[in-house]
């Protein structure tokens, strides 16, 4: 195994892979450094999973590479399972094993395991420990399963779909213990469709839509980079015309709602807006100019997002 | 650092899993002595049969309570649980970890042939105790008929587990295996009382050729080398279905 202090911690290039005569992913790069949350965000069946299997050594590509820390994992199946955790969707353990039991088989998988007390306190499994498998909750087994995934103290973390099943609490107590991986130099793979979890959690995240990234980046970036980075809304002293307002540039969206009107656009468009009203003498009362949110910028890059025509309001 | 190997870990894990499926240790451990209790219990069965060569009903039962055994464990036991870890997605996820999913199936396949081994020692002594049947007159034939006749079988379960496409399919088909393979193994009339072409047809089946064989390492007679190929055969070409097609997922 050859690696430098400069290698990524994970690194897809064009990876395709076919199911059949379904394309499920097209043509999918990107780096993750060491010790960064990276999301992977897309709507159902745009080939998060197929990414991350494939990144896992449980699917092999029709096309591209792929190196965890310069392994490949289809050819050195062996190797990978020593660096990555993994906690996959949908996956249940033997209906009469107890927590206490799954822990302590998952410890004697590992050279170096973390004390499984640690994980199974994080995740509020103390309590559990002498339960089936089959008699817990979705939320206790996915806790479970996230415990597993770390005992073996990964360089790679993959989560698919982290926080399925979870009430707010734990759901909040899963992204902490997620943070502390990073502070302690773990690499995430962390695969939602949640935008909030991607904005709470990820340094970075690649937005994958139909097989292909759509985007790259920060999430303040992404937001930023986005048609739709800011919202401004305001409610105007006399009537406007909303399809002279739409035409401005970097205007994105304009709706009007009882006497109120939200412009979304790019991030100079506030300022267009505002310029255009004050030369109509038009007098924005109550305005209010907010960032987009993550959510925004992934429907943006994710749909052809047309808004409706927009009309003219009166005040 | 853990002391205990990984292989060792799955094993133990296992172990505790199969303890605690009652059905299955009762089946296939305790069902088939209760059986021979049973007809033991009869008058008309302790007496010696001309059809049999002069054995009693009770002393061919024996050796068909021992396939019963190796029945039960694998085309009703083994294949439910190795099909339900494959739905579940513990093979699989055990692929993500540094153990291989296989030793999971070997563990699964060694404690179901040790509950086979109890089962057989049960009926044995129990026979002996009990109805003072004979014990295995050659007892190294009796070794390797008993260790074909497991492989067959579990090779017949194998291929069902490998071929099923859920694991309701898969206790299904393996139901439906399971009446013809005690018939065939005698459960429901003797092996040796048949006559014409249903003898053939039966003898041509791995539990037929096995009944027949484990019969003849009873009475201390060398077995039909036939009746061993039949198994041999029925063995190799099974497995090889069955792991040329066998999915983890």
């Amino acid at each position: 195994m050859i690696e430098n202090s400069h290698a990524p911690a994970v690194e897809v290039d064009g990876l395709r892979k076919t199911y059949a005569d379904k394309v499920a992913v097209e043509d999918v790069s990107f780096r993750v450094e060491p010790g960064e949350v990276f999301g992977i965000l897309g709507p159902n069946g745009a080939g998060k999973t197929t990414t991350v299997e494939s990144v896992c050594g449980l699917r092999v590509g029709d096309a591209g590479t792929v190196r965890v820390h310069g392994i490949d994992p289809w050819t050195d199946h062996e190797a990978i399972t020593r660096i990555v955790g993994v906690q996959l969707q949908e996956s249940r353990m033997q209906p009469k094993l107890t927590v206490r039991e799954a822990l302590e088989l998952w410890t004697a998988f590992y050279d170096d395991p973390m004390p499984w007390a640690d994980p199974a306190e994080r995740l509020g499994l103390v309590d559990h420990l002498d339960q089936r498998f089959g008699t817990l909750s979705g939320g206790q087994q996915q806790r479970l399963s996230i415990a597993l995934a770390l005992i073996g103290r990964p360089r790679v973390a993959i989560l698919d779909e982290l926080s399925t099943g979870l009430d707010p609490r734990a759901r909040r107590e899963v992204w902490s213990l997620v943070r502390d991986l990073r502070d302690r130099g773990t690499t995430v793979l962390l695969v939602t469709h949640g935008m909030e979890e991607a904005e709470a959690l990820c340094d970075r995240v690649a937005i994958i839509d139909r097989g292909r990234v759509r985007a790259v980046g920060t999430p303040s970036d992404l937001v930023g980079g986005a048609a739709a980075a800011t919202v401004t809304s305001f409610e105007p002293s006399e009537a406007v015309d909303l399809v002279a307002l739409r035409e401005l540039e970097g205007v994105a969206d304009v709706r009007a709602d009882a006497g109120r009107v939200t412009v979304t656009g790019a991030e100079d468009a506030a300022v267009a807006v505002l310029t255009r009203l004050a030369s109509r003498g038009v007098v924005p009362h109550r305005l209010r100019v907010v960032d987009g949110s993550l959510d925004s910028a992934y429907l943006d890059l994710t749909l052809d997002n047309q808004g409706a025509a927009p009309e003219e309001v009166t005040a | 650092m853990s002391t205990a190997s990984p292989t060792a870990a799955v094993i133990r894990t296992e172990s505790r899993l199969f303890s605690r499926e009652l059905g299955s240790v009762f089946w296939i451990v305790l069902f088939p002595t209760i059986l021979v209790v049973i007809l033991g219990s009869v008058p008309s069965m302790n007496e010696p049969d001309p059809n049999l060569g002069g054995q009693r009903l009770v002393d061919v039962y024996s050796s068909v309570a021992v396939l019963l055994s190796i029945i039960m464990a694998s085309l009703m036991a083994m294949p439910a649980v190795i099909a339900g870890y494959r739905e579940a997605g513990i093979l699989r996820r055990l692929r993500t970890t540094p153990v291989h999913p296989g030793s999971l199936l070997l563990a699964q396949a060694g404690l179901h042939a040790l509950a086979v081994l109890a089962s057989l020692a049960l009926v044995l002594v129990v026979g002996r105790v009990a109805y003072d049947v004979r014990l295995p007159q050659d007892i190294w034939w009796y070794a390797v008929i008993v260790l074909l006749a497991t492989a067959a079988a579990f090779s017949i379960g194998a291929v069902i587990t490998a071929l099923a496409p859920s694991a309701r399919l898969v206790q299904t088909i393996g139901t439906i295996v399971f009446f013809p393979s005690m018939f065939a193994a005698g459960v429901y009339f003797p092996v040796q009382a048949m006559q014409g072409w249903l003898h053939t047809v039966v003898v041509s089946t791995p539990m037929g050729a096995a009944t027949e064989a484990l019969n003849d390492a009873v009475v201390g007679r060398t077995p039909d080398l036939v009746d061993l190929a039949v198994m041999a055969g029925w063995t190799v070409v099974l497995s090889l279905v069955a792991v040329r097609s066998f999915r983890w997922e």
